[in-house]
């Protein structure tokens, strides 16, 4: 099987390198054999994928059949290791992940060139270019990182296990999910690329990946929500994220990519912002690079970063290829990307998506410049520095507040221009229920004014609330104006209404979904923490809780031994539930796993952590969280997916007349402005 | 926009004087001044702000008072350093100097705001105030300058990329 993985990766290489070295002759020349050598290229890339999914399999195939004579699997499996998880063994790895990495590339480009047909010529260009990255990936997987390496001297007769944190079932679909994110932007980045080489002025190219984006985008953000609900659920410490460089990395792309999904729309409604649109789609691209690059070369420590390893340095030299390629098409043809239209005022719909661009970018460049810091601080000073938590959450918190109130405002603002009479009483009610709401905490308790954390936490709240009410009063008008057409009951107006411009309020969706989550983040100023050993009668208090030790166990199987204590969750004199938080020792690893138990509901988790013993026979040590409003994060990211979702169904038709309405009720539906 | 042409906004406004909302805006902002005015910092929580300025030297790469590792060589150590600091009546910043002269620099979770190290803290904010001077002076040059000439005709035409913006008018308008 490694053999046979091994030649798959040959094979893919020179496919890959046919793709790139054909598909571009064939761009440069003309007529029927320029034809037909680029679909040779065409059918070269799809065959890629091919490939590619052998390489996989036989790698997978060798975790299933435990053959420890492969390097990466001696390292990341064992022989009693779940079968799940001899799944995830392919990405658990530097070599394994890559292979993967380049798997759903070539998944990616097979889509791509087999939906040739909505634009030959611009896709031609755009397959050439995902022939390139691939022909770097496999490139990194065929030498410096190979996943099929032989181990050298005597065959050893079992493996040193996956990494404990990973057996968790998350970590089944979380990395899967990053890498589709990651991998995906390469497509949009492809077609920009490509329409800015063959001098593509219209925005075809920006339809043709809207959904890709989306999609991508979609991915990356359940990728993001996946890492820290798995940091959340493992890693035992009470908080889901942690600002380490390897959680930046994936949220670096997020934020850019989340500035193009808005700024494209003034490239599509109004041929504006086509230089800054082609470069942050370049950006978002090359900052997914960038990630893998400091998460894989050592530059920056990280909890979970990869084994340092010299593929590092081939990350850089693919990032400054990139970037001098994109530069250079840049210079050549930024003639045709000049705008079509002028912005008309600073308080427009356009100039809000500006704003939005420029907060998303400010918060990406902080978090960027945080992750890095250490490393120009250690160049120019000589000393090691850490950038961590306090840091990021005192930059990026009033980074966060201002994007709050661009995200409230800007859905009140026509396109062109917005009259103050008209911004000043759409947002009346939304900016009372924000107000009311400040209000409403500092009578019900919260205190701003003595801590930071606590005026940062009701400033998110009260600007989540003027969100919701400016999305909600969206719905509202839009379901009124169908409402009066059709005779429907307004919450059916609204879903009507959904249906015919899914688009735009599957994006209000997920402007709502957002500031759920924010509020969820909102209520970590109010954590609580307790710890103390847990004996059989012991009490601890958390909060409104009492917890009981009731007993504990230990537990042995092949994979894993493990020590738990079951705790009765008391809250007055009522008992409301008993939790199992548990200790893992692998045996094969060596290392050690929390399995928390969480008791979560809307308003608060009490999240127990069994922390160990300090003596051989001694009670059990649990550490209690008590974390008010962390379902809203994940209550957030469903209404995300959701709203995402229904941005991506097509729109229904118009609304059909049941009975006459008045004539300006009609005009502003017939009139879509 | 929608809102133009909806019944509600044919509405007459109802106040000539100050608006309601004004006065209700105002009477929030004195409400929130004379609460903050009358705010004081309590002394209780030092040990959980100074021990979540600093860094466990365990290598776990987390904040100290969020190190989970029971036994670990240097969280407790830590801890109960801190504690006989906060005990010691020294200051905040004489604490944790202490904490950077035994463990080194990196013992802080965020770079201190001296020296060379202010450039981490002014950076994200320059950059910021730098973007929305740029946004603002970038539409002042739009408005005052004269309209941007035709656009080439794309490959598909006129007609093709018309009947893609009004496809995404429909699709980001009412």
């Amino acid at each position: 099987m490694p053999q046979f993985g091994s030649y798959a990766l040959l094979l893919a290489l020179s496919l890959s390198v046919y793709s790139l070295v054909a598909g571009a002759i064939a761009l440069m020349r003309r007529g029927v054999s320029a034809d037909r050598i680029g679909d040779t290229a065409r059918r070269a890339g799809m065959a890629v994928f091919i490939a590619i999914t052998a390489a996989a399999v036989a790698l997978v195939a060798a975790a299933f059949t435990d053959d420890f004579s492969v390097a990466y699997i001696f390292h990341h499996s064992n022989r009693d290791l779940a079968i799940p998880y001899k799944f995830s063994v392919l990405w658990s790895g530097q070599e394994g992940s890559l292979l993967f990495w380049a798997w759903l590339l070539s998944a990616y480009g097979f889509v791509l060139r087999w939906r040739h047909k909505v634009d030959t010529r611009l896709v031609a260009h755009a397959s050439v270019i995902v022939a390139a990255v691939q022909v770097f990936f496999i490139l990194l997987i065929n030498f410096p990182a190979n996943p099929f390496a032989m181990m050298i001297g005597d065959l050893p007769p079992d493996g040193n296990g996956l990494n404990p944190l990973l057996q968790y079932p998350e970590m089944v679909i979380h990395p899967p999910m990053l890498y589709l994110g990651y991998v995906g932007f390469c497509i949009p980045f492809a077609f920009a690329l490509g329409a800015l080489i063959m001098k593509y002025p219209g925005e075809k190219w920006i339809h043709i990946t809207r959904r890709w984006t989306m999609v991508t985008w979609l991915f990356l953000s359940c990728g993001v929500a996946l890492g820290a609900h798995w940091a959340y659920s493992v890693l035992g410490w009470g908080g889901y994220w942690g600002w380490d460089p390897v959680e930046n990395a994936s949220f670096i792309p997020w934020l850019t990519g989340t500035a193009f999904l808005h700024s494209v729309m003034m490239q599509e409604k109004r041929g504006m912002l086509k230089m800054w649109n082609m470069w942050l789609i370049f950006a978002t691209f090359m900052l997914s690079i960038l990630g893998t690059f400091l998460t894989r070369s050592g530059v920056v420590s990280s909890v979970h970063a990869f084994a340092q390893s010299s593929i590092g340095t081939w990350f850089l030299i693919f990032l400054a290829l990139t970037f001098a390629t994109c530069a250079y098409f840049f210079v050549l043809n930024r003639g045709e990307l000049k705008s079509e239209n002028k912005l008309e005022s600073l308080v427009s719909r356009e100039s809000s998506f500006l704003f939005n661009n420029l907060v998303l970018l400010a918060a990406c460049f902080a978090v960027l410049w945080g992750t890095l810091f250490p490393v120009l601080s250690e160049w120019v000073q000589g000393t090691k520095i850490t950038v961590g938590p306090p840091f990021f959450n005192r930059v990026m918190l009033p980074i966060t507040m201002l994007l709050l109130v661009l995200t409230a405002v800007g859905p009140l603002l026509a396109w062109r221009k917005t009259s103050l009479e008209s911004l000043r009483r759409n947002f009346l009610w939304p900016a009372v229920a924000a107000v009311a709401t400040a209000i409403l905490l500092i009578a019900f308790g919260m205190r701003p004014w003595q801590d930071m954390s606590v005026f940062y936490s009701l400033m998110a709240i009260s600007l989540s609330v003027l969100v919701m009410a400016t999305v909600a009063s969206e719905f509202i008008r839009g379901g009124r104006v169908i409402r009066e057409k059709t005779g429907h009951s307004l919450l059916a107006s609204m879903v009507q209404l959904t249906r015919r411009n899914t688009r735009r309020y599957g994006g209000y969706i997920v402007h709502f979904a957002v500031v759920v989550m924010i509020i969820g983040i909102a209520g970590s100023a109010f954590n609580q923490q307790n710890e103390a050993p847990l004996g059989v009668g012991d009490r601890m208090s958390i909060g409104p809780y009492t917890l009981v030790g009731r007993s504990y166990t230990q537990d042995d199987n092949p994979n894993y031994s493990s020590e738990s204590a079951i705790v009765d969750v008391y809250k007055g004199k009522d008992k409301i539930d008993t939790m199992y938080p548990e200790r893992r020792m692998f045996k094969a690893s060596g290392q050690t796993a929390t399995i928390v138990a969480n008791r979560s509901t809307l308003k608060e988790d009490l999240y127990l952590v069994y922390a160990g013993r300090n003596e051989e026979n001694g009670p059990p040590i649990i550490r209690a969280h008590l974390n008010p409003l962390v379902m809203w994060l994940w209550l957030g990211v469903y209404i995300l997916i959701f709203g995402t979702l229904v941005a991506l169904v097509p729109n229904a038709a118009a609304v059909t007349l049941r009975q006459p309405v008045r004539a300006s009720a009609a005009a502003a539906v017939e009139a879509g402005d | 926009m929608l809102s133009r042409h909806s019944p509600l906004s044919s509405r007459p406004s109802t106040s000539r004087g100050t608006p309601t909302w004004l006065r209700a805006v105002q009477i929030a902002a004195l409400f929130l001044a004379v609460t903050f005015l009358l705010g004081a910092d309590p002394s209780g929580a030092r040990f959980e702000n100074l021990g979540h300025k600093l860094m466990c030297r365990c290598g776990c790469n987390q904040i100290l008072l969020e190190c989970n590792h029971v036994g670990c060589a240097y969280s407790e150590k830590m801890r109960q350093e801190l504690m006989a600091g906060l005990q010691g009546a020294d200051s905040d910043d004489l604490v944790l100097q202490r904490f950077v002269q035994e463990y080194g620099g990196v013992v802080l979770a965020a770079p201190p705001a001296t020296g060379f190290n202010r450039v981490a803290w002014i950076t994200p904010f320059a950059a910021l105030g730098a973007g929305i001077f740029a946004v603002v002076w970038v539409v002042r040059r739009w408005k005052s300058g004269p309209p941007p000439p035709p656009p080439a005709a794309p490959p598909g035409g006129a007609v093709e990329i018309d009947e893609f913006r009004e496809r995404a008018r429909k699709e980001t308008e009412l």
